[in-house]
């Protein structure tokens, strides 16, 4: 039975009014503009480009904006928009290892060619609230020194001379593309790294973490993480050539894994991947441990049953947009379902109730 | 629609430059350099986007990192050059003026815009990259030797 029912305009009108209002705040506070969210909230527009699979700082800014803040919701508004575009091509796949960094630390050798590099990282402040950030204040320039020119190699670069890391040997096999064909099991690596970079940063970490404590344990050390800008280039058809069409910023991170060999690979490290847009440290490192984790079968490692190593279970729940359509959508009207559950349950009771007074008369 | 120009070196130097440059910047060094000619557009400008993407473990097969926002656009002048642009960003101004560019650069006008738009805008964004890298540089860890347990 399907029963349309109308009425709920004006309250839903109203509803969006108020949201307005609430949204403003107290009208005695200055307004929050995009490019005060967009310079000085970035690590949240970084979180909202990434998962929203955009990388556009001003419109991240706006939607943080229109969401109050809610950076799911938020991200929701940028996918959202994101179907809207036209998609003029692909760029050709950027270069990491010429990234201008900002940041670029290994946890496996202290003394790297091009060094130790911390940026501007939380890391090492002391998680004390500074009350000074409360009153108004100019912010000293940060100190400089002379840089050191050319690109920055990468840290697996090093392990490969030993042979003692396995090879990414270069392929350029066309990539899968969720967002044009849905996505389906089994998923090869191209695309469970592009449903990760995505992925909700909380489930990612959770998933990370659970590997840590013992689900799919696979020995991490961070090998490398880098935070910079790259160029994107791209083929222009009407050109004929590849120009650079702009730059983003990205984090990525390589683990290194201790690996002690399976029936087809020999004794070595293993590597893990996580690259995302932005500075979005937590969420790059955690992409790692789960792309390695994910990695159990073509490395011939065991399946210990744990989440982290369950493509199927990992994927299908990292979409934090699709996950909260179908979770949020339980509180939409569902009268008449619940009306033939209600049915139900009545005919139950009364069925149970008459086979107990049956017994008891018996 | 594709050009005959075969020297596009210096070209894809411009038109990488041009799509890289701040807000307003390249317009701002067009209309400071000359009046800007008549052209009619061969395509306005579009807003799209362009997927992204990236090696696994940096090196090895391509995936699909996420979009980003591309403005394009195709131009001619009254002299029949064809500039294009396609630059990051929601920017129709922008994508306008670094279209007009890359068409002047191919007529008597690209040295006079090659010193006053081309080299200025590099040297800004150079300045900018060296302030950021000498900013990363000072925050670059030296560490030393407090004693070694060897006896």
């Amino acid at each position: 039975m399907y029963v349309a029912v109308k009425g709920g305009e004006r309250a839903i009108e109203n509803a969006h009014a108020w949201l307005a209002e609430e949204r403003r705040g107290d009208t005695a506070i200055a307004e929050l503009g995009t490019a005060q969210i967009r310079e000085q909230l970035s690590l949240a527009v970084n979180r909202v480009m990434a998962e929203g699979s955009l990388y556009d700082p001003d419109l991240a800014a706006l939607a943080i904006k229109q969401a109050r803040g809610d950076l799911i919701e938020a991200i929701f508004l940028i996918r959202a928009y994101r179907t809207t575009l036209p998609r003029f091509g692909a760029s050709l796949p950027v270069e990491t290892g010429a990234m201008a960094c900002d940041r670029r630390i290994s946890a496996t050798f202290k003394d790297l060619p091009g060094g130790q590099i911390l940026g501007p990282t939380f890391d090492y402040t002391h998680r004390l609230l500074d009350f000074k950030l409360a009153a108004d204040g100019e912010v000293p320039e940060a100190p400089s020194r002379e840089a050191a020119t050319g690109p920055v190699p990468h840290v697996t670069g090093f392990l490969n001379r030993e042979g003692l890391i396995e090879e990414a040997p270069l392929d350029n096999t066309p990539p899968p593309d969720l967002t044009r064909e849905p996505l389906e099991m089994p998923a090869n690596r191209a695309l469970r790294l592009q449903a990760l970079t995505r992925a909700d940063e909380g489930f990612t970490l959770g998933l990370a973490y659970s590997t840590q404590r013992g689900y799919g344990r696979n020995h991490a050390f961070v090998g490398e993480l880098r935070i910079g800008s790259v160029p994107v280039e791209m083929e222009i058809p009407e050109l004929g050539f590849a120009i650079e069409i702009g730059e983003v910023t990205l984090t990525e991170c390589e683990t290194v894994n201790q690996f002690t060999g399976s029936k087809t690979e020999p004794p070595q490290f293993t590597r893990g991947y996580g690259l995302v847009f932005g500075q979005t440290e937590r969420k790059a490192i955690s992409m790692a441990l789960v792309d390695r984790a994910l990695r159990w079968e073509e490395l011939g490692e065991d399946n210990v049953g744990a989440p982290a190593q369950d493509a199927e279970f990992v994927l299908y729940h990292a979409d934090n947009i699709q996950a909260t359509g179908f979770l949020e959508h339980i509180k939409l009207p569902h009268y008449v379902d619940f009306q033939s559950e209600l049915e139900l349950v009545r005919k139950l009771r009364r069925e149970a109730t008459a086979e107990q007074m049956r017994e008891a008369a018996e | 629609m594709k050009d005959a120009l075969q020297e596009d070196t210096p070209r894809k130097a411009w038109m990488s430059l041009l799509a890289k440059a701040p807000e307003g910047r390249a317009a701002a060094l067009l209309d400071a350099a000359m009046t800007r000619p008549a052209f009619t557009w061969l395509r306005a400008p579009e807003i799209g986007s362009t997927m992204v993407r990236a090696r696994a473990g940096a090196t090895g097969a391509p995936f699909n990192l996420g979009e980003m926002t591309v403005t394009r656009c195709a131009l001619t002048l009254a002299t029949g050059e064809v500039g294009h642009a396609y630059i990051q960003g929601r920017r129709k101004a922008d994508a306008q003026a670094a279209a007009l560019i890359d068409a002047l650069m191919q007529t008597a006008m690209a040295d006079r815009l090659r010193g006053s738009v081309l080299n200025a805008l590099s040297r800004e964004m150079e300045a900018a990259k060296a302030a950021r890298a000498a900013k990363a540089a000072a925050t670059k860890v030296d560490f030393f030797t407090l004693a070694r347990g060897e006896d």
